[in-house]
């Protein structure tokens, strides 16, 4: 049995940045211990000498040419940037 | 050499090494996209909107960058892996829009492998490659432009990398700077990295930890993104010695990821990445695993040239080449090219056989050659004399039109003006004189000059026939053919 408790939901959030307030995180414990719950009872089939699926249609992966199709398009790249300078998006400072 | 150990006070450390080597593959477009990947463009230009992450938008993989991984490590003999698995690395940064990076973790495209290392005086050991993949490499953020932003150009994002991961195997600074030399010269003769570390197309992630003799390994410090084979060196020189100091301190080294700072000589901690570390690795669902046939892989094969080992081995078995000129020739691919087009040539100019002048020739080329164009500051492909007018200097030196001695004085004129040497030999008048009777009239007129050695070496004086030498040489501005001047002296002194 899997067991999320409230300091692994909130190292979770802060990992994919999702800001969850504290009376919040006790609650996301209980649905996701749930939704895990639900996923194990998977672990009663025996999967013993089973591949993992990896599409659920029978296709290969399609490979491109090594020829240069795209880019040259600065505008378009920075047009929803919320600030972008000189061509390249600004952000605000990032430095070890 | 002497087996490298840091000198503690309680008594000597071992070093252990890895390395993680990024290297940029050489393809036209980027690994998921369509967009260029030629370095200096204007910011943003090469970049498609799979490369910028947006919405919807889906990879597709380069066939050229698959080809590339798998050619690298059939010359790096190892393993190659018919099925592999691309996973998603999450981790949140300015240059990495899509909030993870496309990489292979549980499933690489190239496994086990190995790497003979040259570590001089025709001494080499083998380490062990761990596993290549196939990963994205992140955009480039300038932070140094503007007091308040960082600038993000997403050029380099989404350019294909393989990291390519030693065992630890390295036990010393110059180990670990002879497998980057040796892993550069590989990628560049096959030309799937052009391993210019400057530009950043090759980079080193060193690990680094140590040990006392006989104990099990040691906790160790990653340091990341290492950008020359010298600061490689420097850093874990470095690091050991931290690593040292802290253990005999009574303390114990953190497992973390340190920073080189090549200004100061020293690594630092970079306690931003910590939390980082936790990646979430999970197989991405927007692209099935990689897979191909033997034919695939043979094709691979065939396209391979002649590796640095391979051409070090035939040049001292077919051309007679000592170990030290192979080993300085094969170095680099553009050396060797410009020996074997020289060879080629001399042995059509002389109608000689390869060997007769294969070690004479490396001579030439590592020392003479090497020697001024590391004066000029000028690399093999710069050179000033062709291999072809290489071959016609050597050339008359074989036939006798010159001599050693003046094949150096006309090298010199040959580097600085690019003329050929037949028309110097013509122009100056270099032409070496080895008509017999030209030279004994010399002879007869040196010795007539100089009664008194004459007397001195028949009275038992012998060695005084070198001073003879040195006159007539002298007389003739140093065109005498000398093994000629040799042969006709002695019977005349001698009387």
């Amino acid at each position: 049995m899997s067991n999320i408790d409230k300091a692994t939901v909130a190292k979770i959030a802060r990992l994919a940045r999702i800001k969850i307030a504290d009376d919040k995180l006790e609650p996301l414990a209980g649905e996701l211990n749930n939704i895990l719950g639900w996923v194990e009872q998977l672990d009663e089939v025996n999967t013993d000498d089973i591949q993992p699926m990896s599409s659920v249609v029978d296709v290969k992966l399609r490979w491109r040419d090594d020829k240069v199709t795209d880019g040259d398009k600065q505008e378009s790249v920075l047009k929803n940037a919320p600030r972008g300078e000189y061509g390249f998006f600004a952000v605000p400072k990032v430095i070890e | 050499m002497s087996k490298f150990l840091i000198q503690g006070a309680t008594g000597d450390f071992e070093v252990v090494i890895g390395l993680e080597v990024h290297a940029q593959v050489i393809s036209n477009a980027k690994l998921f996209s369509g967009a260029a990947t030629e370095f200096g463009a204007e910011p943003n230009a090469q970049v498609s909107l799979v490369d910028a992450a947006m919405p919807g938008m889906l990879p597709t993989i380069n066939a050229e960058c698959i080809r590339q991984a798998v050619r690298t490590g059939l010359a790096l003999g190892a393993e190659i892996n018919k099925f592999s698995v691309f996973d998603r690395k999450n981790y949140f940064y300015a240059d990495l829009p899509q909030g993870y990076q496309i990489s292979q973790f549980k499933h690489p495209i190239v496994g086990e492998g190995t790497i003979t290392l040259d570590l001089g005086d025709g001494r080499s050991k083998d380490v062990g490659i761990e596993r290549i993949h196939l990963e994205q490499d992140a955009g480039k953020s300038m932070h140094d432009q503007h007091p308040q932003y960082t600038y993000v150009d997403l050029n380099r994002s989404g350019v294909a990398l393989m990291e390519i991961v030693s065992k630890p195997d390295m036990t010393s600074p110059e180990e670990a700077g002879a497998y980057l030399t040796k892993l550069r010269t590989i990628l560049r003769y096959i030309g799937s990295c052009d391993g210019n570390m400057e530009q950043g197309s090759m980079r080193a992630d060193v690990n680094v930890s140590v040990r006392r003799a006989g104990e099990p390994l040691g906790t160790r410090c990653e340091i990341k993104n290492v950008n020359s084979i010298r600061f490689v060196r420097q850093a874990i020189e470095y690091e050991a010695q931290r690593q040292v100091d802290i253990i005999e301190a009574g303390g114990k080294i953190d497992q973390e990821t340190r920073l080189f700072d090549p200004g100061k000589g020293e690594t630092r901690s970079m306690r931003s990445k910590e939390e980082a570390h936790d990646y979430r690795y999970f197989p991405d669902p927007d692209l099935l695993p990689i897979e191909f046939d033997e034919a695939f892989i043979d094709a691979a094969r065939d396209s391979l040239p002649e590796l640095p080992d391979e051409k070090k081995a035939r040049f001292i078995e077919d051309l007679g080449l000592p170990d030290y000129n192979a080993s300085v020739l094969v170095a680099e691919k553009e050396s060797c090219d410009y020996f074997e087009d020289l060879i080629a040539a001399l042995v059509k100019k002389t109608g000689k056989d390869a060997k007769a002048v294969g070690a004479k020739a490396s001579n030439w080329v590592t020392g003479d050659l090497f020697g001024a164009l590391n004066k000029a500051g000028k690399s093999v492909t710069e050179s000033p004399v062709s291999a072809e007018q290489g071959a016609d200097l050597l050339a008359l030196i074989e036939d006798g039109t010159i001599s050693g001695r003046i094949a150096k004085d006309v090298f010199e004129i040959m580097f600085d003006t690019s003329k050929d040497a037949g028309v110097i030999v013509e122009e100056k008048g270099l032409r070496q004189v080895s008509d017999t009777g030209e030279i004994e009239q010399i002879i007869d007129e040196v010795i007539a000059a100089n009664p008194a050695q004459l007397e001195q070496y028949r009275a038992g004086k012998d060695k005084l026939i070198g001073f003879f030498v040195g006159q007539v040489m002298k007389a003739t501005g140093g065109k005498a053919n000398p093994g000629m001047v040799n042969k006709l002296l002695k019977p005349k002194l001698d009387g």
